[in-house]
């Protein structure tokens, strides 16, 4: 990506997919936008297949100048396994929601991190089911309005809020990589994607989730969303969920 | 390879596999399908080049297989029962990208987890599954080695055309050991890169579109596709057919008993004969008609409650007033049981 030069758009995205079909202010294109920069930084353009899930993430489906191909809701972390047992050279790239990784596919994941499948999976965590319209998720933080928590999420019924990468790591292979980065800082986002796909050419599982906003639904200005963002990073707190001190499988 | 061998039929399914050039296998244990995945580990023990993964279910087994075929493998599962409504999810995801899906169906008795050997209850699902207007193309084996042979060509017939690819079996057709000839007479179709893998000129498949109209004119072009398909790949079995007035229509297991009985009814001067679908979707309505419309009566018999005979009768409809339908769900017919019954009905 140059400086100043395409709006500032990695090179690697598919220009006649913008503007995008993500809402104004969405998050997960601001994450895409870092994952198309890192791509750009480590010239892996040639090596990249990304594979998406239903929700939101499947406005991507086109998003960049490489491979894409969209899955089922909850199955993309399966198609991503298959995928890469297939072809071991390309580094493929999972991207979900907070459905598709915490509820309806959550089994795969922890299997694939459990197996340590040599894969990169993102899931997008902004509190609620955005694509269908803002209902309650595993993320929905306690009290918190969705449309089918109305009067706010109650915890002794749905549970709290869900602690996805700290879950996962409990499962995971010791040697594979989770953490949980945030939109908020793009810095610290893009050197968690780095080790996140750095972890898969090493032939490791790697996990992140990203914190991310999604005015639309929430309801909020610019200043509103990331103040909303500013509660989540409380709740989720950013950073490597480091091994659990597991013995190595190895 | 050696020419013959003394196998089961999942064995013989196995080594079908291998002779129509499949190199992964996604699957998740199920009676009585397991011994494929079984036999899969064995022979990827002995060629490393083959791979294999057991999932956490068949959910993801079958998405893995879609994984697979998306990098340009031949790649397959099998399942049965509750695990083959599991499989509906990727297959419908195969349907809508047309890819080459393969799944092998060893059919065990439902609704539920039923029974788990024997039936002939997997025709509907199998056939007609998915979200949406499900096209698949579904063989239906009657011996170990034509469990064999209809894998092998599975493979051929799934890249070639570009539509999901089954082959129904059962239990007791996966368990039973007799010698076959292991001789392949079809050359395995190759597989291709599906996805490209080329920069700048990106490969992007969905299954997810933003108008009705854009929808349906890929729904428009993959029925069109298969209609052109129907007359390359529908194939049936005609014994004693030519001059029969009394035709059974059977297929899988139950045909292979049929054949007996209509071995039986012969040697008693009853012009009986046989018709087996090979495919059960698409039928080969064209090559059945003739003999079907020329018989006296027709007898549709199968281990399940007219799921193949709605098949079979809603492409003829003109073949129905003849028909007698003969079903026993879940279990499964003897030639003697069979010669008895055509035997009572035509009185």
């Amino acid at each position: 990506m140059k400086e100043n030069d395409r709006f500032s758009m990695p090179d690697c995205f598919n220009l006649a997919s913008k503007p995008s079909l993500f809402c104004p202010g969405c998050g997960q294109s601001m994450f895409l936008k870092h994952l198309g920069s890192v791509i750009d930084q480590q010239k892996i353009i040639d090596k990249i297949t990304l594979a998406i899930d239903i929700g939101c993430s499947l406005l991507a489906w086109n998003y960049f100048d490489f491979d894409i191909i969209q899955t089922h809701h909850g199955r993309v972390v399966p198609t991503a396994v298959g995928y890469k047992m297939a072809r071991e050279k390309r580094i493929i790239i999972a991207i979900m929601g907070d459905g598709g990784g915490y509820a309806i596919g959550l089994q795969s994941l922890l299997h694939a991190a459990f197996r340590n499948n040599p894969i990169t999976t993102f899931v997008m965590n902004n509190t609620e089911y955005s694509m269908t319209g803002g209902q309650m998720a595993p993320t929905t933080m306690s009290k918190e309005l969705t449309t089918t928590s109305p009067e706010g999420k109650e915890e002794k019924l749905f549970g709290g809020a869900f602690l996805g990468p700290e879950l996962v790591r409990q499962a995971a292979n010791s040697d594979a990589y989770i953490a949980r980065a945030s939109v908020s800082n793009p810095v610290i986002l893009e050197t968690i994607i780095k080790k996140a796909i750095l972890a898969q050419t090493t032939g490791n599982f790697a996990f992140v989730e990203v914190l991310t906003i999604c005015p639309t639904n929430w309801k909020t200005d610019v200043a509103g969303s990331f103040e909303f963002l500013g509660k989540m990073e409380k709740i989720y707190p950013v950073g490597e969920i480091i091994k659990n001190g597991r013995t190595k499988n190895k | 390879m050696k020419n013959s061998g003394f196998v089961t039929g999942n064995e013989a399914v196995v080594l079908g596999a291998l002779a129509g050039g499949a190199e992964m296998f996604f699957g998740y244990p199920i009676t009585p399908a397991t011994e494929i995945l079984e036999g899969w580990v064995n022979a990827a023990r002995e060629d490393k080049n083959l791979k294999y993964l057991q999932t956490e279910d068949e959910i993801a087994a079958g998405f893995a297989v879609v994984g697979a075929i998306l990098a340009g493998k031949k790649a397959f599962t099998a399942t049965a029962g509750v695990g083959n409504v599991l499989i509906q999810d990727p297959v419908s995801m195969a349907e809508n990208e047309r890819l080459p899906f393969v799944g092998i169906v060893t059919q065990r008795g439902g609704p539920s987890t039923g029974t788990v050997i024997y039936s002939q209850q997997e025709v509907n699902l199998t056939a007609l599954g998915g979200n949406g207007d499900g096209l698949r193309i579904v063989y239906s084996a009657s011996s170990v080695e034509e469990s064999y042979l209809l894998t092998a060509k599975l493979f051929s017939t799934a890249w070639k055309f570009r539509f999901p690819t089954f082959l129904l079996t059962d239990g007791y057709l996966g368990k039973q050991r007799i010698t076959i000839s292991l001789s392949n007479p079809l050359k395995s179709y190759p597989a291709s890169k599906i996805l490209k893998e080329i920069p700048g000129k990106p490969t992007h498949i969905r299954n997810c579109y933003g108008s009705e109209a854009e929808f349906a004119k890929v729904l428009r072009r993959n029925i069109s596709d298969y209609k052109a398909l129907i007359s390359k790949v529908s194939e049936c079995e005609f014994f004693k057919a030519t001059d029969a007035s009394d035709i059974i229509v059977a297929h899988g297991s139950v045909a292979e008993a049929s054949k007996a009985a209509v071995i039986s009814l012969r040697e008693g001067n009853v012009e009986a004969g046989l018709i087996r679908p090979i495919t059960l979707r698409p039928l080969d309505c064209r090559g059945m008609f003739p003999y079907l419309k020329a018989a006296e009566r027709i007898y549709i018999i199968e281990s399940s409650f007219e799921q193949f005979a709605r098949l079979v009768l809603y492409k003829m409809p003109e073949i129905a007033d003849k028909t007698i339908k003969i079903f026993k769900p879940a279990e499964g017919f003897t030639p003697k049981e069979i010669e008895k019954t055509i035997l009572e009905r035509r009185k």
